[in-house]
C-alpha cells in the first residue's frame, strides 16, 4: 500500500510535469539545446572570427630603419602585412585600431648587427586584441628568423657547426594514453556539468511541487487524502530526482553529440574542441556508470534540499528568490574542483559537492581510488539521507505547510 | 459519526503571543444529520474542520471520526472523510477524470472499482461533457462538480464542508447545497461551516455557534429560537456573539 501510494503520487506528478511547458523547457529543451548552441554555435562563430582576423592584412607602422634597408625590405616583402609610414601619434592609432602594430628599428641597426653589437627591436601592439596580436606575431617571427640567419652566418664565417649553440635537444614525450590526456584536460568539466545540471534540473520541479502547490491551493486538497505525508514527500521527491538525473543525462548526451558534430566540421584537427569530442565519445560505459553512480547521492541531496527550502515559500516567486542563491553554493565548490592542482585528500573527500566533483575528474581519466570512492559515496549518502529526512520532517510541520 | 472532545488548537504568533484559535470545543454530529458551524470570519471554524479532517493536529483534546481518533489514526480518519472547501483547489494540468481517479487511487480503490465509481459519479453529476478537459480550462461550476466528485469517489461516510459556497454564484452554490442535502439523505454524517445565515436555516439539523474559538451555543434552530426568544437566526447569532466579539475587538 505504501509503495503503491508513492508510485501513485510519482505518476501523477510525472503526468503534470510532462504537461508543463516550463518544466519541459528547463528539464529537456535547455539541456538538449545548451551544448549545441554553446559549442557548435559559438564555436563556429569563434572559428569564423579568428579565420577572418587571420585573413586581414594588418597595417604595421615602421619607425626608423632608414639606415637598415635590408631589414626594411624584408619587412615590406612579408606576406599580408602592409607597412605604413611613421606618424607622431602612432600609439593612439594602435589603441584606436587604425593600425594593428608598430615596429621600431633602432638607428644604425644593420651596422651595429654587423659589428656584433647587441640592439633591441621593439614591437608595439594592443595586448589582448586579436588582430593586433596576429600582426605583432608576424613581425616577431620575421625578426627572430633574421636573428637566426645572422647567427648562422657568423658560425659559418668561423667554421663552426650549428651544434655549438645547440649542443643537445630536449624532447618531452607523453606516455599517458590519449583518453587519460584528454580526461585530465576535460575531465573536470564533466563533473562540473553533471553536478550543475543535476541542480538546475531539480530546481524547477522542486519549486513547482512545493511552493507551486501552495500557491495553487492544492496542498489542502492533497493533505485531505489518506496518503501519509512521508509517502507524499517521497512521491514528489522521486519526480524531482528524475528531473535532476534526466537533465544531467540529456546534457552529457547532448554534449557528446555536439562535440562530435563539431569535430566532424573542424576536420579532426588538434583543436581543443575536437579533442574534447574524441574524449567524450571515448567515455566508456564503465566511466559513464561510475560518474552517474556518484552523481546519484548528489542528485538526492539537491532534490531533497531544494524541496525543503522551496517548501518554506508561499509562492513560486518567493521560492525562486530562496533558491537562486543556492546556485552559487553549488557552483563555487564545483568550480574549485576544476582549479589546477586541487586534488583529493581525506579532508576534501568529506566536503559535499567538491568531493564528487574532484572524484569525477579522476573517474573520467580511468583512475579508481577505491578508498576515496567509498568515503565520498558514503558521506554523500549520509548528507543526502539527512536532507531527505529534513524534507519529510518539514512536510509534517504545520507552521511550514500553512505559513501565513 | 463525529465526536469532538475538548478540541483545542493554539498557535504561536511573534507579535500577539499564543493564539487560541480553537478553545476546548466539544460536540457530536450524527449520521444522516447536518451539523452547521456558524461563526464570523476568524471565529475558528476552518481550524476546527481542518482538525476533524486531520489536516491540522489538535494541541489539546481530540475527536473521534467513524470510530478513529484523529490524533492516533489520522490516515484512517481521512479514508472515511470527504473534505471540501473553497481552498481545496484542483490540479490544473490534470483532466477532470484524472483528478477524480487520482484521489480514488490514493483512497485505495482497485482499478475495476475505481472505473465503476468514476463512471457512476460522472453520470450522476452530468460531468461526461468535460471529463477529458484539463481542470485549468473548466468553468467555476465544472470545477465545483469535479471537487464534489473528488470527495465522493471513495464513498466516505463523513463529509466535511468548509464554507463550500464562499465566492460562488447562486447557481453554483445551489449545486453545492443540493449535494450537501443528498449526502445527508444517503445517511452520511455532514458537518459544514458558514457565515451565511440562510444556508444554515435551510440545511442544518443542529447548529453550533462559534466565536473566538469557543462554542457559545448549540441546538436545533427551534431550540435556539426558544432559548433566545428571537425568530430570526441573524438576531440570535448577534445576541450570542456580540459580548464575545466586543471582547475580541478590545483585545
Amino acid at each position: 500500500m505504501s509503495i503503491r501510494n508513492v508510485g501513485i503520487v510519482y505518476r501523477k506528478e510525472l503526468t503534470e510535469a510532462l504537461r508543463d511547458r516550463r518544466t519541459l523547457i528547463s528539464t529537456i529543451l535547455v539541456p538538449l539545446l545548451l551544448f549545441p548552441v554553446l559549442s557548435v554555435g559559438f564555436g563556429s562563430i569563434a572559428v569564423a572570427l579568428v579565420g577572418k582576423a587571420k585573413e586581414e592584412t594588418p597595417k604595421v607602422m615602421l619607425r626608423g630603419g632608414q639606415d637598415s634597408p635590408a631589414v626594411v625590405e624584408g619587412l615590406k616583402k612579408l606576406d599580408r602585412i602592409e607597412i605604413v609610414p611613421e606618424t607622431s601619434n602612432w600609439k593612439d592609432e594602435i589603441i584606436n585600431k587604425e593600425i594593428r602594430a608598430a615596429v621600431e628599428i633602432p638607428a644604425g641597426f644593420q651596422t651595429d648587427v654587423a659589428r656584433q653589437k647587441s640592439e633591441i627591436v621593439n614591437i608595439y601592439n594592443y595586448e589582448g586584441e586579436l588582430k593586433s596580436e596576429f600582426a605583432a606575431d608576424k613581425i616577431e617571427k620575421y625578426m627572430k628568423d633574421y636573428r637566426d640567419k645572422v647567427v648562422n652566418e657568423r658560425l659559418a664565417a668561423k667554421g663552426l657547426p650549428e651544434t655549438v649553440l645547440k649542443p643537445f635537444e630536449v624532447k618531452r614525450e607523453n606516455v599517458a594514453p590519449p583518453e587519460k590526456v584528454s580526461g585530465a584536460a576535460f575531465g573536470g568539466i564533466i563533473g562540473y556539468m553533471v553536478i550543475l545540471l543535476c541542480m538546475t534540473g531539480a530546481m524547477y520541479p522542486a519549486m513547482d511541487l512545493t511552493a507551486g502547490e501552495k500557491e495553487r491551493g492544492t496542498i489542502e486538497t492533497i493533505l485531505s487524502s489518506p496518503i501519509s505525508r512521508m509517502h507524499l514527500v517521497l512521491g514528489k521527491f522521486f519526480l524531482v530526482l528524475t528531473a535532476a538525473l534526466g537533465t544531467a543525462a540529456l546534457s552529457v548526451l547532448s554534449m557528446g553529440v555536439s562535440f562530435s558534430v563539431l569535430s566532424h566540421y573542424t576536420g579532426q584537427t588538434a583543436d581543443g574542441r575536437a579533442a574534447a569530442a574524441g574524449f567524450i565519445l571515448k567515455l566508456g560505459p564503465k566511466t559513464v556508470i561510475s560518474v552517474f553512480l556518484m552523481a546519484l547521492p548528489v542528485a538526492v541531496l539537491f532534490s531533497a534540499t531544494l524541496m525543503t527550502i522551496a517548501l518554506f515559500a508561499k509562492t513560486y516567486k518567493e521560492a525562486q528568490s530562496y533558491l537562486t542563491p543556492m546556485t552559487f553554493v553549488v557552483i563555487i565548490p564545483a568550480i574549485a574542483a576544476m582549479l589546477p592542482g586541487v586534488e583529493l585528500t581525506p579532508k576534501l573527500a568529506l566536503i559535499p559537492i567538491l568531493n564528487v566533483s574532484l572524484l569525477c575528474k579522476e573517474l573520467v581519466t580511468g583512475t579508481y581510488h577505491w578508498n576515496f570512492i567509498a568515503i565520498i559515496f558514503s558521506s554523500t549518502c549520509v548528507y543526502a539521507a539527512a536532507a531527505l529526512f529534513l524534507a519529510i520532517k518539514m512536510f509534517q510541520r504545520e507552521s511550514v505547510l500553512f505559513r501565513s | 459519526m463525529i465526536e469532538a472532545r475538548g478540541l483545542s488548537k493554539h498557535f504561536q504568533d511573534k507579535k500577539r503571543g499564543e493564539i487560541r484559535a480553537v478553545d476546548n470545543i466539544s460536540f457530536n454530529c450524527q449520521p444522516g444529520k447536518i451539523y452547521g458551524l456558524l461563526g464570523a470570519n476568524g471565529a475558528g471554524k476552518t481550524t476546527t474542520l481542518r482538525m476533524l479532517a486531520t489536516i491540522l493536529e489538535p494541541t489539546d483534546g481530540t475527536a473521534i471520526v467513524c470510530g478513529y481518533d484523529v490524533v492516533d489514526h489520522p490516515e484512517k480518519v481521512r479514508a472515511n472523510v470527504g473534505f471540501l472547501s473553497t481552498a481545496t483547489a484542483l490540479y490544473p494540468r490534470l483532466t477532470s477524470q484524472e483528478m477524480v481517479e487520482y484521489f480514488g487511487r490514493l483512497n485505495g480503490l482497485d482499478e475495476a472499482t475505481l472505473k465503476k465509481r468514476v463512471d457512476d459519479i460522472f453520470n450522476r453529476l452530468d460531468m461526461n461533457g468535460f471529463r477529458d478537459r484539463r481542470c485549468d480550462k473548466l468553468s467555476t461550476g465544472m470545477k465545483q462538480k469535479t471537487s464534489i466528485a473528488r470527495t465522493l469517489v471513495h464513498d466516505p461516510p463523513v463529509m466535511i464542508f468548509d464554507e463550500p459556497t464562499g465566492g460562488l454564484d447562486v447557481m453554483t452554490a445551489r449545486t453545492i447545497t443540493a449535494f450537501i442535502r443528498e449526502c445527508r439523505d444517503s445517511g452520511k454524517t455532514v458537518i459544514f461551516s458558514t457565515h451565511i445565515m440562510s444556508e444554515v436555516e435551510r440545511l442544518c439539523d443542529t447548529i453550533g455557534i462559534i466565536q473566538n474559538g469557543k462554542l457559545l451555543a448549540e441546538g436545533t434552530l427551534a431550540q435556539l429560537r426558544d432559548k433566545y426568544s428571537e425568530r430570526d437566526l441573524e438576531e440570535i447569532f448577534v445576541k450570542i456573539v456580540t459580548p464575545h466579539y466586543v471582547i475580541a475587538e478590545a483585545n
